[in-house]
């Protein structure tokens, strides 16, 4: 592969991670109203919907400091540095460097003390209380994503992410442990991008919202950045399953492993848009355990693919 | 005591007022001995202080006690012996300034008269202790529903004590209906709490033509009737998709809404309203139900019943549903009859109370409906109760429905309607989708009205939710809250 093809693939790499998270959104709302018996609004609705809240101007708490307003393009930078990390055509991103994840884990992180201070910053007990379990729920989650990425790369004996995910097919474990690294990233997702089980983006029920109750009180640019860089986390976790599971080469058949990880994606999002058309949602105290859940499954994928790595 | 005749008058004349201590000794008694007290009001007559109580004899008639005392006197709360009695005493504390001794929990209800624009100064209940904070939700929520403030007291994410603070939406209706012509009443009356539009005009009606001695045809009442349980089947159906909308189940969400919708046309289609305003005058109805329409709502309540028995398959089918709703804001039988819960509330807690099959009125008295009951008392038990409920309704309007021709006024039927009886007392109670609404007016020599006294069964059931949420998840409020799905308007007048 020519250094030219490299570039237009990580060129094409940037784009996505600009452009699908619109069209994802849309999968998603489009997948919800086909159960509920809708029509749905259009694929770039939310598209729309930005350009709207760009448009307008922003009401600021009383009691809040520029902190606040910071917050959000801070949530926004991080989400988008993260995207850069994450692969979603094949074993490339922009960022790639050896143990390049715990950059790609903390700029999330940061996104997410960010978004939990500008929630405390208006000094609202709604927030407060969002934020508090925004906390609380990470705890759990942070470990499944260091223990995916793990075992990911024993398998593929690459330590990058991009690397690890991307040249994982090939590895012995891999046939064993792509169900449930699917499965983990999945949860993942779903408490990265406030998605049903686990949080609710549609509820207007203050007190049940962990992510959406935090954005409560941004207007305007500042929720239009919120809400995209929500999007952008959905899409991360999509394009790392797509990753995953991409059978094309990106080197030698560039054009085919991006339209199969933009189909992948969108199966993702299909997948994702079911689940919160035929489940409720999870009760607070039980959301947790789900976590934990995938925290726990991740640990075995790791003992399992050290084991199966070990064997060969 | 006096108890009312058949169609719920009771002739002032007759009624002695005592002194307040002895009529309130009487009114323990009579409570004592399992009536329950429906409400208990006052009027000012020549510096005095009347004070009526209506009884509802185990459930059946009327009975009405007086008392009269100086203004601003005070009498041994009935609250420490029947905690039921809290919101009378205290509606009549706010109303009349008379001061129950000793009762517990004596703040205002809805900031009545000169109290008005002072809810700042409510006397929250408060927890101390070490990690103990307060969320305070409301009165401006983030959906499209009526005001009301909760305060909530909790550790953690566990509800300690909740408060609820209502009055927002106090209108002065009682004296707002004291104020115009009694005969033009009726749409003011369908506007104390919009969506049971049908209850409170049914019970008005009844207590009119109580007063004027009018004789209604059967016909008619089976069209009143109709538009209740029509009006029933639509709110139960906002309720259930109000509680799969909050645990984001999206197919209950979005069916239970479509649903409802097919209901409130058919009755838009019966009398030109959707929430069937104007359907109901004194006399009768000013719609009838004829051959056509009998044949349309049968075809509505088909396709109606076939419809709802999927969504309600799906949606107790589904496990994550039935975890969110089992064991959330349960309130025991022995608490919801304690407090004097009524209703759907009530019968949810397995307390069997249903003014249709207790009063029995036209038409429930030639076609029963049966009283459901759950036991659980939990937020499952109430959804599921308003699906039993909805399946019955819809039964028993077949079965009205496929009656022969004639059976059913195919007119506007209104007999007239003469001079009101004077000096009386007229009591009425219909079970609306909630509970029972009670009308009582008292007339003066004349035939003018004195005083319109409306109880609402919100009123006694929200410090059932308040006490449903104790140990409760904060973030599970909303559906404690959708499962009774209260009214705020209906408490505040």
């Amino acid at each position: 592969m020519s250094p030219r093809q490299t570039l237009l693939l990580l060129l094409l790499h940037v784009l996505g991670t600009l452009c699908l998270p619109i069209l994802l959104v849309g999968v998603v709302n489009r997948t919800k109203s086909w159960w509920g018996g809708r029509k749905g609004p259009s694929l770039t609705q939310s598209f729309r919907d930005l350009a709207r809240l760009l448009r307008k101007g922003s009401v600021v708490s009383a009691t809040a400091t520029p902190l606040f307003r910071a917050g959000a393009w801070v949530v926004l930078a991080s989400a988008l540095l993260a995207a850069q990390i994450a692969p979603w055509i094949g074993p490339l991103a922009p960022l790639q460097f050896r143990h390049d994840f715990i950059l790609f884990a903390y700029t999330l992180g940061l996104a997410r003390i960010f978004l939990m201070l500008s929630a405390m910053d208006v000094g609202s007990a709604f927030e407060g209380m969002g934020a508090a379990r925004e906390a609380a729920f990470t705890a759990f989650i942070e470990p499944a994503l260091f223990l995916l990425v793990g075992s990911a790369a024993i398998g593929s004996g690459d330590a990058s992410l991009a690397g690890s995910i991307g040249h994982w097919h090939a590895a012995s474990s891999f046939p064993w442990l792509a169900v449930p690294a699917v499965l983990v990233l999945l949860v993942l997702l779903q408490a990265e991008a406030a998605r049903v089980p686990v949080d609710d983006p549609a509820t207007h029920l203050e007190l049940t919202m962990i992510h959406e109750v935090m954005v409560l009180d941004h207007s305007g640019p500042e929720l239009a950045a919120m809400q995209y860089a929500a999007a952008i986390k959905l899409t991360i976790y999509a394009g790392l399953i797509a990753a995953l599971l991409n059978p094309f080469d990106a080197q030698q058949a560039p054009m085919s492993a991006t339209a199969a990880a933009i189909a992948l994606m969108i199966a993702v999002a299909i997948a994702v848009g079911c689940v919160e058309s035929l489940v409720a949602r999870l009760r607070m105290r039980t959301v947790p355990a789900y976590l934990l859940s995938a925290t726990v499954l991740a640990a075995l994928m790791l003992a399992v693919s050290s084991w199966l790595t070990e064997a060969r | 005591m006096i108890v009312a005749d058949a169609c719920g008058l009771v002739p002032t004349r007759d009624l002695v007022a005592q002194p307040l201590e002895r009529m309130i000794a009487d009114c323990a008694n009579a409570m004592a001995g399992g009536d329950r007290l429906c409400s208990l009001f006052g009027r000012a007559c020549a510096g005095d202080l009347l004070v009526t109580a209506i009884l509802q004899q185990s459930r059946h008639g009327f009975a009405v006690l007086r008392g009269r005392a100086p203004a601003g006197s005070r009498y041994p709360s009935l609250t420490p012996q029947f905690p039921a009695a809290h919101l009378v005493e205290r509606e009549l504390f706010e109303q009349s300034g008379l001061t129950p001794d000793g009762h517990p929990w004596l703040k205002p209800l809805r900031f009545d008269g000169a109290q008005q624009g002072r809810m700042h100064t409510y006397p929250f209940f408060s927890v101390r202790g070490h990690d103990v904070h307060e969320v305070g939700v409301g009165p401006i929520h983030a959906g499209v529903i009526e005001p009301g403030h909760f305060r909530f007291m909790c550790h953690g994410e566990r509800v300690l004590h909740l408060e609820i603070q209502l009055g927002y939406q106090h209108r002065g209706v009682e004296t707002l209906l004291l104020q115009r012509p009694v005969r033009s009443l009726t749409p003011l009356v369908e506007c104390i709490a919009g969506d049971s539009s049908i209850a409170y005009a049914w019970g008005h009606c009844t207590a009119i033509e109580a007063l004027s001695g009018a004789t209604l045809a059967p016909e008619a009442e089976r069209v009143r009737g109709v538009a209740l349980e029509l009006e029933r089947i639509a709110m139960h159906l906002a309720t259930l998709a109000g509680l799969a909308t909050d645990i984001a189940f999206l197919q209950g969400g979005s069916s239970y809404g479509r649903l409802r919708t097919a209901i409130i046309n058919a009755s838009m289609r019966s009398c030109g309203s959707r929430f069937g305003r104007g359907w109901l005058r004194p006399g009768g109805v000013r719609c009838g139900v004829d051959d056509l329409r009998r044949q349309d709502l049968l075809d509505t309540l088909a396709a109606f019943a076939h419809d709802i028995a999927e969504v309600n398959a799906l949606m107790l089918g589904a496990r994550s549903v039935r975890s969110r709703f089992r064991g959330t804001g349960k309130l025991s039988a022995k608490a919801a009859r304690e407090l004097g819960l009524v209703g759907l509330a009530a019968r949810a807690s397995g307390v069997a109370i249903d003014a249709r099959a207790d009063l029995a009125p036209m038409p429930y008295a030639e076609r029963p409906l049966a009283v459901l009951v759950e036991e659980d008392g939990d937020c499952l038990a109430r959804a599921r109760l308003r699906m039993r409920e909805i399946d019955e309704s819809v039964r028993w309007l077949q079965q009205l429905l496929a009656a022969p021709a004639g059976v059913l006024a195919d007119r506007a039927s209104l007999a007239p309607i003469g001079p009101l009886r004077g000096d009386a007392i007229a009591i009425a109670m219909h079970e609306g989708c909630r509970g029972q609404v009670l009308h009582a007016l008292e007339t003066a020599s004349d035939g003018t009205l004195l005083r319109y006294k409306v109880a609402d069964p919100s009123a006694s059931n929200w410090l059932g939710l308040a006490l449903a949420m104790r140990d409760n998840d904060i973030s599970d409020f909303p559906i404690c809250n959708k499962s009774f799905d209260l009214s705020y308007c209906g408490n505040d007048l």
